[in-house]
């Protein structure tokens, strides 16, 4: 059922189960005995499983939080926080994440910052080591497994840390602006490069950016967050055909996708 | 290549230049020998009586080395108790502080009572000496774990010995070795203070002895020794931080 879910050039079906399921989730933090500093005030939303979610907001607006809270880093003020039917209260062995940087161990070697996860099980048998170097091949990377991350450019280190949050095979895969520090045109390769990865695994991904392009490009379905505090401006279902190339980022469609979220956020009329 | 081979080549030249000035200047000055005894008179005391020298330099280099290498096997431990256990912490830091204001020549008569003319005090003061930046710079390391990584591994549910092992002290090794390249040097300081205020044997003790019998080339012969025992150490330091750190790139001294 799972593995159905991505065929090329087919849209995830609406019939899809429920995987993630959030409602009310509410965040604030102390800052004094008087003062509270609410970062998310109310999201509820559901997820597809095996669709691709992208979280889109204005910096500083509580995104990232919700992320981490999805990802059992943090534990929400209020709210129910399920995935897979089961309530999130700590990071979970299906949940693979990508950061804003890299975050690569500089004294392991491209190959060992891959099986770190695996490693961490005790299990690094000859059929991991073969998945770590089937990822890596997957993103480009064929015979830099020996290399230290110093040696490697910026896109390189990011491909990397996806292989290290794919070599697990994990349900659900939570990337917190991977690619927010790379450059343009290796941004869109990346972008590219996601969906390819995507189009093979069954993994839920839940993907936090912002910047439009990159939420409509990627995604079954936007969900746009307002200022902090935080709640849904929007949740926008992305009709765009699977596989996406580059082209459709001038469709009229693509456009108009890009619109909505913009209104949302309250960047165009 | 052209890099290293200018970090070689400019103080060499320097050296020289002021090998040159200092013969020069003795020369034609007529300094006498007690006073400053000339490049190459050194150089010709160091070659005849290098067999006195190289016998005085195995116990300074004894010395110097095992308080070293106490140093790292109590530093070492010490420190990641003390940034593992907030009550160590607590307890043993203002006492660390505390006792690294302590003089260490001031303690050395005493350390002379306790452990007597031999080896001993000599190691104990060396030690004394090398122990602190060993202590310091392994905590400051072992807290200076970069956040994304420490993250990383509560995402993985990374147990805490597995974040200590796996993250933590390989995060912290250079800040570990930078303390030791600091703390090889002061050993034997240490150690040359240790034999300054007591001894039968070693280095220290022979610039003592050539000093006061007014062979200023001996003692002289003696210093250089001593430094080229300390800088021996020290890129001992820097080579085993190149075997075991093979990932970082080559530091600039």
């Amino acid at each position: 059922m799972e593995q159905s879910n991505q065929p090329p050039g087919r849209r995830q079906p609406d019939a899809a189960p429920t995987f993630g399921h959030f409602r009310n989730v509410r965040q604030q933090f102390r800052l004094s005995a008087h003062t509270n500093f609410v970062a998310i005030e109310d999201i509820s939303f559901d997820l597809k499983a095996g669709s691709f979610v992208s979280l889109l907001g204005p910096s500083g607006c509580g995104k990232t939080t919700f992320l981490k809270i999805a990802g059992g880093l943090i534990r929400a003020s209020s709210g129910v926080i399920q995935i897979n039917g089961h309530d999130v209260t700590e990071p979970h062995a299906d949940f693979g994440m990508a950061f804003q940087q890299p975050n690569l161990m500089p004294w392991r070697t491209v190959l060992k910052n891959v099986l770190f996860p695996m490693e961490l099980r005790g299990d690094t048998g000859a059929g991991v080591r073969r998945r770590a170097r089937d990822l890596l091949k997957l993103v480009g990377l064929e015979g830099f497994e020996d290399y230290y991350p110093a040696q490697l450019s910026g896109g390189m280190q990011q491909r990397v840390a996806l292989c290290r949050a794919l070599v697990h095979e994990p349900k659900l895969l939570l990337m917190d602006e991977p690619f927010g520090a790379l450059d343009e045109l290796t941004r869109m390769e990346m972008q590219d490069l996601l969906l390819d990865i995507r189009a093979k695994t069954s993994a839920t991904i839940m993907f936090v950016t912002h910047s439009i392009a990159e939420a409509v490009y990627l995604s079954d379905v936007v969900v746009v967050f307002s200022k902090r505090p935080a709640v849904i401006a929007d949740y926008i279902d992305v009709s765009l055909a699977y596989p996406r190339s580059a082209e459709i980022r001038y469709s009229a469609e693509f456009t108009e996708l890009e619109h909505r979220a913009g209104r949302a956020l309250g960047i165009t009329q | 290549m052209t890099g290293s081979a200018h970090r070689l080549i400019y103080p060499l030249v320097g050296f020289c230049v002021i090998v040159i000035l200092w013969q020069g200047y003795v020369e034609f000055a007529h300094v006498s020998k007690i006073v400053l005894p000339s490049p190459a008179d050194i150089l010709q005391v160091s070659w005849q009586r290098s067999d006195l020298l190289l016998r005085e330099t195995v116990p300074t280099t004894l010395e110097s080395l095992y308080g070293f290498a106490l140093a790292v096997v109590i530093g070492i431990p010490l420190a990641v108790c003390v940034v593992n256990s907030r009550i160590l912490n607590l307890a043993l830091y203002p006492i660390l502080i505390a006792t690294q204001s302590v003089p260490k020549v001031a303690i050395a008569p005493i350390i002379l009572v306790w452990f007597g003319l031999g080896m001993q005090s000599k190691l104990a003061i060396a030690f004394l000496v090398a122990f602190f930046p060993i202590v310091v710079d392994t905590a400051t390391g072992l807290q200076a774990t970069p956040a994304g990584l420490m993250e990383l591994a509560r995402s993985l549910k990374a147990s805490r010995w597995q974040t200590f092992w796996k993250v933590q002290f390989p995060a912290a090794l250079p800040f570990i070795f930078s303390g030791a390249k600091v703390a090889v040097t002061l050993a034997v300081i240490g150690a040359v203070i240790g034999e300054f205020v007591g001894s039968v044997n070693g280095l220290g003790n022979l610039l003592l002895s050539a000093n006061s019998q007014l062979d200023g080339p001996l003692a002289w012969a003696a210093l250089v020794w001593l430094s080229v025992l300390g800088i021996v150490l020290f890129l001992a330091v820097v080579l085993a931080e190149r075997l075991l750190m093979p990932w970082a790139p080559a530091a600039h001294h």
